[in-house]
Parts: structure tokens; C-alpha cells; sequence
């Protein structure tokens, strides 16, 4: 016998995980890129 | 290709690709995740299960696509010695390794009312987690050989072409062994998927692959300025000295 299980449950974890990954992931690099860039334009200055 | 080899003219092209890229692709992707989520059909079999096709099979993809750059980035780093190909290897490894965490973790989500389990070991699902320890010795490995000089790249490409051996085996796994994990429905030139399902598929993966694109982009600017300002400070201590 197969469990009654809600689907949506599930269709709506996986979405968040997906579209949650994929945001800290863009944000992560765009965040690091700014950062080492700015170290890269303090040691001209120094 | 060694046309491309100079950082100067590399960032150039990334200052106006990258953000093109994420823009473009983060519409399409969340284009084809709303049509995939609110507007396209149940599977007579699977029913709204389905849905998770749409994050499921473009993370796949680019999470076997990223290691098969790696493998590529390597092979050209190794044999025409290009500078920027280490970079690009390296740059690939994180978003390589997010989109096959996020395909294991929505197969897991996919397996439990598609199959009653969360995971098998079998083939298909073992040879995907490999391929993420794989990512995670990767980013290990060219984040020590990034301290050890031009000789210490070597290793991390070495280790991107070994582990390219996984990728075949992680497509055919499904052929080769008996899986509850089914078989491609989509291959070069055909596919046995409706086209109700095949287009926000297809945009979702062109969307996803463009954000794959804009990150590694965005990664290969920080690791050269990361590289470029250790240079300068350096040859400043040199000169102090």
C-alpha cells in the first residue's frame, strides 16, 4: 500500500532549495568579487 | 584562444559579460520556474511530483557540465599552459559543486513520493555524490596549490582530469546497473519528453547555465584580483626590503 503523501510538501522544499542555493551562490561571488577587488585597488594606493 | 590569455583584455569582456549573464539568466530561469511550477501540466504517472523536473535535471546537468570544464580547463592548462585556464577550473568548482547538492537534495525531495525512500545506493544516485566529494577535494586541493607558485596549479589539474573518469560513468549508470532512478528521456538530437514538459525544461537549463556562466565569470574576477594585489603588495615588500 502506497503512503497518502502531500506533494506539494515536497514540489515546494525542492523550489526553496533550488531558487535558495542558487541566490546565496550569486550573491556569495558578486559579494567576494567586490571584496577582492577593493583589496586589489588598496595595494595600488598603498 | 591565447588571444584571451592576457587578464587585462579578459576583464574587459567580464566587466560588461557577467553581469549580462546573471541578468539574463535569473529572468529566464525564474521565467520557466513559475511556468514550471503554476502553469504546466501533472504527469499522468508521477502527478504534480513532476514539478521538480524543472530544478531537478538543469542542476544535474551543469553539476556533470562543471566537472566536464574542470576536465577541459585542466587539459588546456596542462598541454598549452593558458593562463587563465587554472583560474576558470578553480572558478567552476563552487558553482560546480551548489548545483549537484542542490540535484542530490531535490532527487532525495523527488525519490520520497515518487519511490517511498529518500535515497538508494545505487549507480546513479552513489556516482552523483562522488562527484560532489570530488567538487569538495577539487576546491580543496586548488585552495593549498594556490599558496604553492606556478608548479602547485599542476596538481589540482591533474586531479580535474582523473575525475572527469566519473562523468560517463554517472550518464550510463542507469544503462549499466539496475536503478530505481530512470532512464535519460532526453538525449543529443531526440527526446521521448512532451513537449509540454520538454519547453520550460529547456529555458530553465539556458537560465541556469547562464547563471553558471555570470558566477564563474564573477569568481575568475576575484581570484585575479585576489592575485593581483598579493603580486603588488609583494613587490612593494621587495622594494621596502
Amino acid at each position: 500500500m502506497r503512503e497518502a503523501l502531500d506533494p506539494w510538501t515536497f514540489i515546494w522544499a525542492a523550489y526553496a532549495i533550488g531558487v535558495g542555493g542558487t541566490a546565496l551562490m550569486i550573491g556569495w561571488s558578486l559579494i567576494s568579487m567586490r571584496a577582492a577587488e577593493r583589496r586589489r585597488e588598496r595595494s595600488r594606493e598603498r | 584562444m591565447h588571444g584571451f590569455a592576457n587578464p587585462a583584455r579578459f576583464l574587459r569582456i567580464a566587466r560588461w559579460l557577467m553581469p549580462l549573464l546573471m541578468v539574463s539568466g535569473v529572468v529566464l530561469a525564474a521565467a520557466s520556474l513559475a511556468w514550471g511550477l503554476f502553469f504546466a501540466p501533472a504527469e499522468g504517472l508521477q502527478g504534480e511530483t513532476v514539478r521538480i523536473l524543472y530544478i531537478h535535471v538543469p542542476s544535474a546537468w551543469l553539476g556533470m557540465g562543471g566537472w566536464t570544464a574542470i576536465a577541459v580547463a585542466s587539459l588546456t592548462e596542462l598541454v598549452w599552459r593558458h593562463p587563465l585556464a587554472g583560474i576558470a577550473a578553480r572558478a567552476v568548482a563552487v558553482p560546480g559543486a551548489v548545483f549537484t547538492a542542490v540535484c542530490l537534495v531535490t532527487g532525495s525531495l523527488w525519490g520520497r513520493p515518487a519511490w517511498g525512500t529518500w535515497w538508494v545506493w545505487d549507480g546513479r544516485l552513489t556516482s552523483m555524490l562522488v562527484l560532489l566529494f570530488l567538487y569538495f577535494g577539487y576546491a580543496a586541493l586548488a585552495q593549498a596549490a594556490s599558496g604553492a607558485g606556478q608548479g602547485g596549479s599542476r596538481v589540482p589539474a591533474v586531479f580535474g582530469l582523473i575525475g572527469a573518469v566519473n562523468i560517463p560513468i554517472i550518464h550510463y549508470s542507469v544503462l549499466w546497473w539496475n536503478s530505481l532512478h530512470q532512464p535519460p528521456s532526453i538525449s543529443v538530437g531526440k527526446s521521448a519528453m512532451a513537449v509540454d514538459f520538454l519547453v520550460p525544461l529547456l529555458i530553465a537549463t539556458v537560465g541556469f547555465s547562464l547563471i553558471f556562466g555570470g558566477v564563474v565569470l564573477a569568481r575568475m574576477r576575484a581570484i585575479l584580483a585576489d592575485i593581483q594585489a598579493e603580486a603588488r603588495l609583494r613587490r612593494k615588500a621587495g622594494a621596502a626590503a
